[in-house]
């Protein structure tokens, strides 16, 4: 197997970054461009950058598909749970109105949690999808 | 304690209703044990019958159902709108969930791969979700939104059959699917363009303002031939009977008692409420045309359906002949007619779910669904045989039958209108259905099982104990019609009244 020293080693430095960056397009989807499913394809990204890298092997012990399963549904369930917490605080199903003392600060707290929930989901889904194709056609699966 | 947890989400049903399912499917993906999978659909699905159960009450007792999403107001937000016609789809469909629920395990246990199980839970789920959703949402675009979730969760479901033919036929389904799905949003897309708006109602307002136009004409076109491939209204059914022949048995039970139904619904929904009859059925042919099309699809679906030797695949173009007469029922746009349509949704989920059920106890005995697995049958598996004849009975519309019931209404319906010749055809096409279902009846009491034949066991208890549940509601919905018929014509005649 070619080395690809360059390019692993320019990955490393990069994929910090990107993860990085991932997260500052989720968490101030609030305020500017970004949200949930950008920010999760973008994290999803600098996984299928390492796994092109450092093969999928290793890859797949960083970010093991069982987990990435459970995110991928984790996510759902943060979204509709906060639904779910909106009935229980009195309000309509996805209400984010009542989930905080203030209506602001639902509307914020709500947001906030859903577009996490998204973002978890895309991300994992994003990495399962390319485990899959990447992993076609192999004898050990 | 009760009464303070009811205070909070009595309310909510209508939202619990498309929410649970879908927080049920990650549930399911989480847990990853297959019985434990199991249990959690179980307890999700037989809530859901509740809920629904609970909200046909309602609807019949105090009225439409407006729900809103987020709290946003109507018509800005996605609103949950329940009323006479969906309340009953929304039963029948999760009812049929739950009970194909109960024989899954012991069907899909020689059909998939264990550990594929819990993802086939969460499928399952998913798909209701989607079917669901479509049934109670007021919103034009929120349908096509859960068309699409429930069209993916069904492909993924029919390519999980055993043959490599289920991936090629879930492969046919999805670009057939995808392209109906196409043609939804370019009509809803196109209405959006007109109205302003995407809020069922506050839609059918603004195009009784605004009148006839070529953009709502074509609107009306998109919207009827993508619904007509969801459907498989004959001649868009090319699809079906490669999907339902080729799925796992319950897989097919489950999507030829609610897809196409909800389907249904959503043609009566877009022909009724939102473009008002006039101008679908008088103003534009629109009416002649489905009939013509129910009446081909009536007869080339039974005519196909004798001649096959796949009992499966016979049931399919059975499904096609079917849906040919509920799309008859619209067609006549009066009150028995429209009745006849609705009710059939109902009688037809109860017996042709009950028939691929008794198909999935074949398969999971014989391994094989093909005539010549029947031969025998009457006395090797006795009641799941007897399960089939019944439910073909049903088919073919006998007296004391839910198939009588519904053919009494279109036939009613047909005559109401002044067309004899429709209520002869449809009394004539019965006659096929009597002619598909003898073979199969014949060859199951009459024919020996070849004489090497090894000894079969009865189905399993819990796939006998579904397929009667249904079966048994062919009959017991054959006599006592307060439910299906009586909600049914309450329906049309909301539906017809709405105009008039």
């Amino acid at each position: 197997m070619i080395s690809h020293l360059i390019p692993r080693v320019l990955s490393k430095l990069l994929i910090p970054l990107i993860m990085l960056f991932a997260l500052y397009v989720q968490f101030h989807g609030d305020y500017g461009p970004g949200g949930g499913f950008q920010a999760g394809v973008i994290f999803g990204a600098g996984i299928i950058l390492y796994s092109l890298l450092f093969g999928l092997d290793q890859a797949k012990e960083v970010f093991p598909p069982r987990v990435l399963e459970i995110f991928v549904a984790g996510g759902v369930l943060l979204y509709g749970g906060v639904g779910i917490a909106a009935i229980f605080a009195g309000g309509n199903f996805l209400d984010y109105d009542v989930l905080a003392h203030d209506p602001h600060h639902g509307q914020h707290l709500g947001i906030l949690l859903v577009e996490l929930g998204v973002g978890i989901t895309v991300a994992a889904v994003m990495a399962t999808i390319f485990f899959q194709f990447a992993g076609r056609g192999r004898t050990d699966d | 304690m009760i009464d303070a947890l009811w205070n909070l989400i009595g309310d909510d049903l209508p939202a619990l209703q498309i929410a649970m399912p879908l927080l049920t499917a990650t549930v399911c993906v989480i847990v990853r044990r297959p019985m434990l999978a199991w249990a959690v659909a179980m307890f999700n699905a037989w809530g859901a019958v509740v809920n629904a159960s609970i909200l046909l009450y309602r609807v019949w007792t105090r009225g439409t159902i407006s729900y809103v999403e987020g709290g946003w107001p109507v018509p800005w937000g996605i609103e949950l709108r329940i009323d006479l016609l969906n309340a009953l789809v929304l039963l029948v469909v999760t009812s049929i969930c739950a009970v194909v629920l109960v024989a899954v395990p012991r069907s899909i246990a020689n059909e998939i791969p264990r550990e594929k199980h819990y993802l086939f839970y969460a499928t399952y789920l998913l798909c209701m979700t989607g079917l669901a959703g479509m049934t109670i949402t007021g919103d034009a675009f929120n349908i096509f939104v859960f068309l699409e979730i429930s069209s993916l969760s069904s492909y993924a479901l029919i390519s999980q059959g055993r043959t490599s033919r289920a991936l090629t036929s879930a492969i046919q389904y999805l670009i057939m699917g995808t392209l109906g799905g196409t043609f939804i949003l370019l009509g809803i897309g196109m209405l959006y363009m007109m109205t302003g708006t995407l809020n069922l109602v506050d839609m059918a307002d603004q195009l009784a303002l605004l009148g006839v136009n070529r953009t709502v004409l074509v609107a009306m076109a998109c919207l009827g031939v993508g619904i007509g491939i969801k459907l498989a209204v004959f001649p868009l059914h090319t699809w079906l009977p490669n999907a339902y022949t080729y799925a796992p048995a319950v897989v097919t039970a489950f999507l030829a008692a609610t897809a196409t139904k909800v389907a249904y619904y959503v043609l009566v929904r877009f022909a009724f409420s939102v473009f008002r009859i006039n101008l679908t059925l008088d103003g534009t042919h629109g009416g002649a045309l489905l009939m013509t099309l129910g009446i081909a699809g009536m007869f080339a679906g039974s005519l196909v359906a004798i001649f096959q030797d796949n009992i499966k695949r016979m049931l399919a173009y059975s499904s096609v002949a079917q849906i040919g007469y509920m799309v008859v029922g619209l067609s006549l746009a009066n009150e028995h007619g429209l009745t006849g349509g609705l009710v059939h949704v109902f009688n037809h989920a109860v017996t042709k779910c009950g028939l691929f059920l008794v198909l999935a106890c074949v398969v999971l005995r014989m391994n094989s669904t093909r005539l010549s697995a029947f031969a025998g049958l009457g006395r090797r598996m006795p009641f799941t045989f007897a399960a089939f004849v019944l439910g073909g009975l049903s088919l073919i519309g006998v007296p004391l039958t839910v198939g009588f019931v519904s053919k009494w209404y279109l036939v009613l319906g047909a005559l109401d209108a002044g067309l004899w010749p429709v209520a002869v055809l449809i009394l004539l096409s019965s006659v096929l259905a009597l002619i598909y279902i003898w073979r199969v009846v014949e060859v199951g009491y009459f024919t020996a099982p070849p004489e090497d034949a090894d000894e079969v066991a009865e189905a399993p208890l819990s796939m006998l104990v579904s397929t009667w549940i249904l079966i048994g509601g062919t009959l017991v919905f054959g006599v006592w019609t307060s439910l299906s018929a009586g909600v049914a014509s309450a329906a049309a005649r909301m539906l017809i009244g709405g105009v008039s």
